[in-house]
């Protein structure tokens, strides 16, 4: 596998400028000749989809929702960074850069997280532009908050729903081209296969979730926006349908698989409450600016309601454990900190599978400094959500928190042109590798997308289309495309044929809780070997036994379940063995066997690389490659929060 | 609604046993309800949970199980959309289906999940409606036009926080379409008023506001939506609490709108374009 960073030569600081400048063009006139493929429509699908073809590009974009305002960008609630330093505190492009690079615990591709901080400021202009309602102050100008990982305030916000307004901005401009003809929108399409013509991306194949067609589309490029693979965890903060289908279906392609065991947990979700529980759900982090976290000292307590545990049976385990930032220390330290003293068993709250895994967040404290009022006013949006999914009130007793799968920060290889090593298949948002290292920081994700869809992929993608010229794209009879949708038909009929007796939804709940346990917030050499032999077993059992109930002429549940876990379970594996193979422990990637009394301990001499695997056929494990990262203009340091 | 029940899980958690009257319906097919009964409900599960529960308990049938529509599960992103026991989204005030939790039904309950009603919602597969609609009327005015990268600093635009507010409080909508599933008509004004207000008021969104508004409703009209003869369904059963007065600024919007249009037209086509 050829791995190319393409990372330009000259001070880290001038590199996208210089890159920029260097890039070639399309020829307004010739635009509308080649079409664009954009496949996800999130921050940055929508966003690429936009701006490419505002440019004059025949675009077609396609999303498994029933509106490209679904996509689970959405979801995000806290901020979104950006180094404009209008609080005067000292912020600047350097500053972000530095943070993200430490954040992501020297893991993250020096030249791209520089370009990241950059263009950082654009996204908000552009946002401020589309109507995007961020929060203000008197005088009328931005507001901004702090936020994780960070000592200035760069965090934009829109109340609690900054992914939604933002995405319903990008959604916007997205609307604004299909309205104009300049978008094909294809909803409730689900990208089953890429197609390569002589080794380029050519083109995708879809099923209309609808009527059940299998369709081949051509195209002169292909950009993949389709998010993470958090899904692999069975519960997660994650929408119910994002899935690694596309990402995946690349990589079988021969799209390279980049750092697969970099998984984000958060902290301050919602506990597991039941067996029947589909999904996760995060309170946003910014509680712990007032709530303290604890758990009884003694595990007899642990039965009894909070009131009745008097304040020196209380263990403030972060607090204890680090004194300087107590309970806002990071997420992928707050996290592990959680697990110890639940896998102690000093949980507390419901026993699911014969551990109660929860911590309390407790605002007694602050509601007796500061009054009821004022944390109803800071957090009352987030009392009553938890009071609707637990029926308890906050205010009256603690918030019990467990961490939860949140992000993930692996994705496809791509280069400093965000193009996979496939040519034509460019990557953009979570679906790729390359900007948050280990360990992604609070609030960067919104910016991560948007600065892919905005203000990269629409001048890389011009590049790559300049140089591809227009030599016409392939036509969809052409064998290529034939051969890749017998195969989609194929693997769709054998799915609707077999004879099985298990649901997709419970292998995909066994598949959770395997990797749940042994690839999730702590990981080792022993665990992480069963899991692969536990993987494979159960692969081995779905591909016999799984039973997909409705007809493939309409909409099927059954049927698009059953990819996508089919695809889990193969990515599963390569998860696993992505975290066996990284001997050290670094941001999210915590083996217990690399630690210096609990803190992870990174090995730069022979782990600061990206590890990218490579498909080597049904059944047989991907093989590792690494792409070395070199720091020109940041110094290794050590991570810490004591 | 909380009662005391007395069934427990081994868990010792509270359980429900329900009766389920079910919407089943075929793409291009007439539908009929479907009547089922599920046991052992935990009251904390959500309403979707409930019916994976119902799908699992079909699959082990070998029967088809019912399709509807759902993704973040956590009341942002509008794509969840039932009707339950005739209200859509449920019984509980603000929250959308994925919110709505067990432990607000009874034990014994019938309940009946239908799905969205309306004309401009046809059904797609039993509990899953096409609302592309609504996204037909934001392509023909929902946006500020501007193309990426000729954005102003942002902070060029003085906002009074009071107007960000307001603009905030209307852009919370989540297009999920239970103000046009509860309005007897059939009505989107809601909707529309939602994002009319939140584009209308800031002042990125002035110099397309007549052309948007008009745009919109003409979108909406033609789209199949009935107009708003003041029920106020809507306001009770939006997830988000968005009140009646986007409808009231839509209307005085859209008479501004028609008002400068009048007034302005020359009888002749104008120059380049409108």
């Amino acid at each position: 596998m050829k791995l190319e960073s393409k990372i330009p030569a000259g001070p880290v600081a001038d590199k996208w400028n210089n890159h920029k400048a260097k890039l070639r063009l399309v020829n307004p006139a010739n635009r509308r000749k080649y079409h664009v493929i954009v496949v996800g429509s999130g921050l940055a699908g929508s966003a690429a989809a936009a701006s490419l073809a505002e440019m004059g590009y025949e675009v077609s974009c396609f999303c498994y929702q029933d509106s490209p305002r679904r996509a689970h960008s959405i979801a995000a609630q806290g901020g979104i960074n950006a180094a404009k330093n209008y609080q005067n505190d000292g912020d600047s492009v350097r500053r972000l850069f530095t943070d993200t690079i430490k954040g992501g615990d020297y893991r993250a591709r020096e030249a791209n997280v520089y370009r990241l901080a950059q263009v950082s400021t654009s996204i908000i202009d552009q946002c401020v532009a589309q109507g995007v309602p961020f929060a203000r102050e008197y005088g009328g100008l931005l507001a901004n908050r702090s936020f994780g990982g960070a000592q200035v305030s760069r965090t934009f916000y829109a109340r609690g729903q900054t992914g939604q307004q933002l995405l319903l901005g990008a959604y916007s401009a997205l609307s604004r081209q299909i309205g104009a003809g300049t978008v094909k929108m294809y909803t409730r399409h689900e990208m089953l296969d890429l197609v390569l013509v002589g080794g380029q991306a050519k083109g995708i194949v879809t099923r209309d979730l609808v009527t059940g067609e299998i369709k081949a589309w051509a195209s002169d490029v292909v950009v993949l926006c389709s998010g993470g693979y958090g899904n692999v965890f069975y519960l997660s903060t994650n929408a119910q349908g994002c899935n690694v289908t596309a990402t995946y279906r690349a990589h079988r392609r021969g799209a390279g698989f980049a750092n697969p065991c970099y998984t984000q947990i958060h902290p301050t979700c919602i506990p597991v409450h039941g067996e029947d529980q589909s999904k996760l759900t995060l309170m946003s982090e910014s509680l712990r600016n007032d709530g303290r976290v604890w758990v009884p000292k003694d595990k007899a307590d642990c039965t009894k309601p909070a009131s009745e545990i008097p304040e020196d049976r209380r263990d403030y385990f972060l607090e204890r454990k680090y004194p300087s930032y107590g309970n806002l220390a990071p997420r992928d330290i707050a996290s592990r900190a959680a697990k110890e003293v639940c896998d102690e068993g000093r949980g507390v709250g419901q026993v699911v599978d014969g551990k109660r895994l929860g911590v309390y967040l407790d605002f007694s404290a602050a509601i007796k400094r500061l009054g009821e009022s004022a944390i109803r006013e800071r957090y009352g949006n987030l009392f009553d959500m938890y009071e609707n999914i637990t029926g308890e009130n906050a205010y009256r007793q603690p918030m019990r928190i467990f961490p939860a799968v949140h992000y993930t920060m692996g994705g496809l290889w791509v280069d400093y042109n965000l193009q996979s090593n496939i040519p034509g298949l460019f990557v953009g948002g979570e679906a790729n590798f390359s900007d948050h290292g280990a360990n992604r920081l609070g609030a960067s994700a919104l910016m991560q997308g948007l600065a892919d869809g905005y203000f990269v992929l629409p001048y890389t993608v011009t590049d790559y289309l300049a140089g591809v010229g227009l030599t016409g794209r392939p036509s969809v009879d052409a064998p290529e495309f034939k051969a890749v949708v017998k195969d989609v038909q194929d693997r769709t009929q054998w799915f609707l044929n077999n004879k099985g007796n298990r649901s997709a939804r419970s292998y995909h709940k066994a598949l959770g809780k395997i990797v749940w346990e042994k690839c999730g917030m702590t990981r080792d050499k022993a665990g992480l070997e069963g899991a692969i032999r536990d993987l494979q077993a159960l692969r081995a059992d779905f591909w016999k036994n799984i039973l997909v109930v409705g007809s493939g002429d309409q909409l099927a549940p059954e049927l698009e379940r059953a990819g996508r876990v089919a695809d889990f379970l193969d990515f599963g594996i390569m998860m696993c063995l992505d975290a066996l193979h990284r001997d050290e422990s670094c941001g999210g990637h915590f083996r217990t066997e690399y630690q210096d009394a609990g803190e992870a301990k990174r090995n730069d001499e022979q782990f600061a690389h990206v590890a990218v695997w490579a498909w080597q056929g049904d059944g047989q494990l991907p093989v590792r490659h690494t792409e070395p990262l070199v720091y020109e203009d940041v110094q290794f340091t050590t991570r810490s929060y004591k | 609604m909380v009662k005391e029940h007395d069934n427990l899980d081994p868990r010792g958690e509270q359980t429900l046993a329900l009766r389920l009257r079910v919407w089943r319906q075929s793409r291009g097919a007439v539908g009929h309800f479907e009547d089922h009964a599920l046991a052992a409900v935990p009251t904390s599960a959500s309403f979707l949970e409930m019916m994976d529960m119902l799908n699992e308990q079909l699959i082990k049938e070998g029967k088809d199980t019912f399709a509807f529509d759902h993704d973040c599960r956590e009341g942002i992103c509008g794509m969840c959309s039932m009707t339950i026991n005739g209200m859509p989204h449920g019984p509980l005030p603000g929250v959308t289906t994925c919110q709505l939790h067990m432990r607000n039904f009874r034990d014994g309950e019938m309940i009946t999940v239908e799905p969205w009603r309306a004309k401009a919602f046809p059904v797609i597969k039993d509990l899953a409606v096409n609302r592309s609609a609504f996204d037909k009327v934001i392509q023909a005015g929902g946006f500020i036009t501007v193309r990426t990268g000729s954005a102003p600093e942002a902070n060029n635009t003085l906002i009074p926080k009071s107007v960000a507010d307001e603009a905030m409080d209307a852009a919370e909508c989540i297009g999920c379409g239970a103000c046009v599933a509860s309005c007897k008509n059939g009505s989107a004004m809601l909707f529309v008023g939602a994002k009319i207000n939140h584009l209308n008021i800031l002042p990125q969104g002035q110099p397309e506001r007549e052309r948007r508004t008009l745009a919109m409703v003409k979108t909406m009209d033609d789209a199949g939506f009935g107009n708003c003869t003041n029920y106020g369904e809507c306001q009770a059963h939006c997830p988000k609490s968005i009140t009646l007065d986007v409808i009231a600024k839509l209307n005085r919007d859209y008479l501004r709108a028609r008002v400068k249009e009048f007034f302005s037209s020359t009888g002749k086509p104008r120059k380049g374009g409108d």
